[in-house]
């Protein structure tokens, strides 16, 4: 039923996903990628204007390496990897998604509605990725971390402030996704 | 040679996120409908093996590859930060479907409009460290 050029199945996802937070921790460092953004604002200078980017980012390195990674492995997943059978939604969804004028996906990982060289010629799909974009970077660094630092990370370690920050990662989620992104989109 | 290790969690990480789809805006969507158990299923197991993983670890005494004993710290006390910071950061996932990990990757992937969502996350990350004395902790 699954095929390794189509979409991996939920637990074989999940159980590298655990392995790979658990081999980082082994390494003596934690699972964290919205610390990599904080590092790169201090990279480009950002401690000159604000005492929260004065840290030593160079200490960050083998973070910034692991993203490295994580960009070849979208490249290689997608180029190499893929067979273009996958992101089989619930039809429902797809139905949903038409009533917003968004693409059936047909094997992308993302809609062209938002990201082909069309829609980014348009202001309006341009300020929407920007400000998700904004929303994303300074919520997470207000609630200190992101999926891989608090759902999972923190979730694994049984932290009380990760299962609060997770709760609002849900509420925000379902309140755009439910209320305002059909009025954005529309 | 040290930084080898680190490449290759990266892209096994790289490459489990976008053979799962978890990059995809179409699963968020579908995961914030509750229209699909798969991302449910996805955090869960991985949440599950973190847990495992990091009793025996601690039961242990685990040393990490440099023989230092692993500490993993306990997230400061809180709630107004998490809790707001938590459903900021939720507005942006549900509206552009990316979470900090996906953005990077799905750049590497080729998806380049998504440029323009990593320039706003460094805005965010750069007004919140502006403003971060101001905001209630």
């Amino acid at each position: 039923m699954y095929s390794f050029y189509g979409t991996w199945p939920w637990y074989i996802s999940g159980l590298l996903i655990g392995a790979v937070m658990l081999s980082l921790i082994l390494f003596g460092k934690n699972f964290g990628m919205s610390s990599n953004l904080r590092t790169m604002c201090s990279a480009m200078g950002a401690g000159k204007t604000a005492e929260f980017f004065n840290f030593d980012w160079k200490s960050q390195r083998w973070n910034l390496t692991v993203v490295l990674g994580a960009m070849l492995g979208g490249f290689i997943a997608t180029h190499y990897l893929s067979d273009g059978s996958g992101v089989n939604l619930n039809p429902q969804t797809v139905v949903e998604l038409r009533q917003m004028n968004i693409d059936e996906p047909q094997g992308k990982l993302l809609p062209d509605a938002l990201t082909s060289a069309e829609a980014l010629q348009s202001p309006k799909i341009l300020a929407i990725l920007l400000l998700g974009g904004i929303l994303v970077g300074f919520g997470t660094r207000y609630a200190g971390g992101c999926t891989s630092g608090h759902a999972i990370s923190g979730l694994s370690n049984l932290q009380l402030p990760s299962l609060i920050a997770v709760i609002g990662f849900f509420i925000g989620g379902l309140i755009m996704s439910w209320l305002l992104l059909p009025l954005i989109l529309n | 040679m040290k930084f080898l290790k680190y490449l290759l969690v990266g892209l096994v990480f790289g490459i489990v996120l976008t053979k799962s789809e978890a990059v995809s805006w179409y699963r968020i969507y579908e995961m914030f409908h509750f229209q699909s158990f798969h991302m449910f299923g996805i955090i869960m197991t991985a949440v599950v093996v973190g847990v495992v993983g990091i009793q025996i670890i601690k039961r242990n005494n685990v040393k990490d590859t440099t023989g230092q004993p692993i500490v993993i710290a306990d997230k400061e006390r809180g709630f107004t930060n998490y809790m707001v910071g938590g459903i900021l950061f939720g507005l942006g996932w549900g509206l552009i479907g990316t979470c900090p990990g996906p953005i990077f990757i799905l750049i590497g992937a080729g998806f380049y409009g998504i440029g323009v969502v990593l320039l706003g996350a460094l805005v965010g990350t750069y007004l919140y460290g502006v403003l971060r004395n101001k905001l209630p902790h």
